[in-house]
């Protein structure tokens, strides 16, 4: 797929990869096998009839294609764009085992964007309302999922978002590089065009409680994200110019930081940042250093490239771009200056040992191996647990041990009647197609209960 | 959006804020905040909460105009409309009869600390209130605060009201008027806050300061308002911002506060005065 190239890209905050022309996208789409047992609709967790809108591309049919997609899926245009299919569709591909599997993320993504400059969004068939109301909390990929599947099917949804604007993570977490806000803006305005009311600066717990929400609501929906940033637990932590990768990429894309003066939210733009961390998060916080002036963006993490969490197309993206990569590195200390901001970081030299309970292999410090580097900034990127707001306040809600709501994995439902819960607000930080899979299986548990 | 009842400069560089937001009305409790934005470029600013009306659906706040944000929000008329007034954020102030309380105010805090003091009043305490300022024409409320004090107190720099110096003098002055507090709550800027922790830690009263750090979301997504609390890490957004001021870490605290300096008077180096310096 054509992209923005390095040195000009990392001197803006346009998006890198450009998409597919519709020569190209038929091109790719004619690759496909149209194998008998399509094993690439297994690999999508909410469903979508790949083949179906593959073979729509081939003949052509772009209207048709999208309208395929848009059966079981409420956000093409994200999902083209920040879904991990090489785990997923792609990963199944028959064509994947010899050589390169039809880029299905990208045809997808073709679709949705082909779709939106013909400026006319198409709408599913909707039930007749059926007179109940469902109440979502967080308008992220599994409130909209929720809100989208539901509304179809008649209810009258209203979503309650504590942000200023909609689309959770996908609005304050990932980069205008990598998913524009133009885009998250067209899907959420077209979750409202489904007769979907949505509430901005509405913080359920605080504003009201979800308690009194069942009362008005015949469900409630908690997808209220994972809300509350890890640190790394050294000494040092607490210095100017550390970040949380949560506060960097929110002061960067929902405030517009780096737009500052011409908007209020200030956002440094220091010379050597250090980004802690492996999965894309970290490949965001690195990207984002760079275009904001950096001179060198570090990402440092304690096992090896093969281990990297991240998707491999952002690693090469951020390979591409020139980010420092310091692998086998524990960070022990962050070191500041008599002012109280951040100097220097020292790390420990790590090696691989035997596998761990999660398959990789776990790192050991190699002893004696403390070096320091200095540095302007530091953005943790080590993970997040649930938001506190919901579960804090809400009687009766079971909460697991890392302050996640516990729900039932197939249907979402939580300890307390009427009340449903799924994404990352149940699992901590994961992907946003998990966080969709787990708003569908919710919403039709949803409509199975309130249909009986 | 959110309609402007009241925006008025009540003493120089302090605004006196009302908004229509009934749910917040609804909700909002001594110790809790609000986070505005003035308009879409706007930074999200916390306010605390300084009065409301449930019936009207209102809410009041003390702010003090910095940085660009908030000189937007102090251009505002009644009748003007802002986009953002969600909360009510962070947990209340702990209210029961502890007896006798101190409540300090200070700044922005005179506003936040009404409320409080009410409250604290209302479950049965003796409440005596102290306002603290460089001078006499910047305190304000005076009589709202002595319709349910015991005493209000003053404390100004020039000695143009009340006791003349700062609140360092808070042991010699509880002395004089022979106040024996249980607790004493202090809702001022961090200066403030900081002293009056370092004088009643001797005193061994237990002090509760109400933490004023930089913010984003102000939901405990961010942590930008971290601070160090008893040796832990704590949000001030989602564990306060109530703390006991004896445990808080202040030289960290007060470095972190000026993370933003430098850009927060950006505004003012443009805006033609500048040139006046």
């Amino acid at each position: 797929m054509p992209k923005q190239e390095p040195f000009e890209r990392i001197k803006n905050f346009d998006e890198v990869a450009l998409g597919y022309t519709q020569a190209l996208a038929i091109e790719e789409a004619s690759r496909c096998l149209n194998c008998k047992k399509p094993q690439c609709r297994e690999g999508c967790p909410v469903s979508i009839n790949i083949p179906a809108f593959v073979k729509c591309i081939v003949d052509n049919d772009f209207a048709g294609g999208i309208k395929t997609i848009k059966e079981t899926n409420a956000l093409p245009a994200v999902c083209g764009r920040v879904c991990p299919q090489e785990e997923q569709c792609e990963h199944k591909c028959i064509l994947g085992r010899k050589g390169e599997p039809v880029s299905i993320g990208r045809l997808e993504r073709f679709l949705a964007d082909w779709e939106a400059s013909k400026g006319v969004i198409e709408k599913p068939e909707m039930a007749h309302s059926n007179g109940k109301k469902i109440g979502i909390v967080g308008s992220g990929p599994a409130g909209i999922t929720v809100a989208n599947d539901l509304a179809l099917l008649g209810y009258e949804v209203r979503i309650f978002e504590a942000l200023h604007e909609a689309g959770g993570v996908l609005t304050y977490g990932i980069p205008e590089f990598r998913l524009p806000k133009a885009i998250v803006k067209r899907e959420v305005e077209y979750v409202k065009s489904l007769g979907v009311k949505l509430y901005l600066d509405y913080i359920v717990g605080k504003t009201r409680t979800v308690h009194s929400m069942l009362q008005e609501f015949n469900a409630i929906f908690i997808g209220a994200g994972a809300g509350l940033p890890w640190f790394l637990g050294i000494p040092g932590e607490n210095l100017n110019g550390v970040y949380s990768a949560n506060e960097y990429l929110t002061r960067c894309n929902l405030m517009k930081g780096y737009l500052f003066p011409a908007r209020d939210t200030p956002m440094k733009r220091p010379a050597k940042v250090a980004v802690i961390g492996g999965g894309n998060v970290a490949m965001d916080s690195a990207r984002t250093a760079l275009r904001l002036g950096a001179d060198e963006a570090h990402i440092i993490y304690r096992r090896s490239r093969e281990e990297l969490p991240a998707r491999v197309e952002e690693v090469e993206n951020a390979e591409e771009e020139g980010v420092i990569f310091d692998y086998l590195t524990l960070p022990i200390r962050l070191i500041g200056n008599d002012q109280g901001w951040l100097s220097e970081i020292e790390c420990l030299k790590m090696q691989l040992d035997q596998p761990d309970e999660s398959g990789r292999r776990s790192p050991v410090p190699v002893k004696g191996s403390e070096f320091r580097m200095k540095i302007d900034a530091a953005v943790c990127a080590i993970g997040n647990s649930p938001n506190p707001l919901i579960p804090m306040t809400t009687r009766g809600l079971s909460v697991g041990r890392k302050g996640n709501i516990e729900a039932d994995e197939q249907t979402g439902k939580t300890s307390v009647d009427r009340i449903w819960a799924g994404g990352d607000v149940v699992t901590g930080a994961a992907t946003v197609i998990s966080a969709m899979g787990a708003g569908r299986k919710a919403a039709k548990s949803i409509h199975e209960t309130l249909s009986k | 959006m959110y309609r402007v009842i009241e925006r008025r400069m009540i003493v120089p560089n302090l605004h006196e804020f009302v908004v229509e937001a009934p749910e917040v009305a609804g909700s909002v409790q001594p110790g809790n905040f609000v986070i505005v934005r003035p308009d879409e470029a706007g930074e999200r600013v916390p306010l605390s909460a300084a009065d409301w009306n449930k019936d009207s659906g209102t809410v009041t706040s003390i702010f003090m105009q910095v940085g660009a944000s908030t000189a937007k929000l102090a251009r505002l008329k009644p009748g003007d409309a802002i986009p953002t007034y969600a909360g009510p954020l962070g947990r209340e102030t702990e209210i029961v009869n502890f007896e006798t309380v101190v409540c300090i105010g200070g700044c922005y805090g005179i506003g936040s600390i009404y409320p409080i003091a009410r409250a604290l009043k209302e479950a049965g305490n003796t409440v005596y209130t102290i306002l603290e300022a460089r001078s006499s024409y910047l305190l304000y409320w005076q009589d709202r605060f002595a319709e349910l004090s015991e005493r209000v107190i003053e404390i100004t720099r020039d000695g143009t009201a009340g006791y003349k110096g700062h609140i360092t003098r808070l042991p010699e002055i509880l002395a004089l008027e022979k106040i024996k507090p249980d607790r004493i709550i202090v809702n001022g800027c961090t200066f403030q806050m900081m002293k009056v922790s370092e004088v009643t830690r001797e005193l061994r009263i237990k002090t509760m300061v109400s933490m004023n750090p930089i913010m984003i979301d102000g939901t405990g997504m961010c942590g930008v308002c971290r601070l160090t609390v008893a040796g832990r890490t704590r949000f001030a957004c989602v564990d306060g911002p109530d703390f006991d001021g004896h445990e808080i870490d202040w030289h960290e605290f007060l470095n972190r506060r000026r993370t933003y300096n430098p850009e927060e008077v950006h505004p003012l180096r443009k805006s033609g005065c500048a040139s006046h310096f």
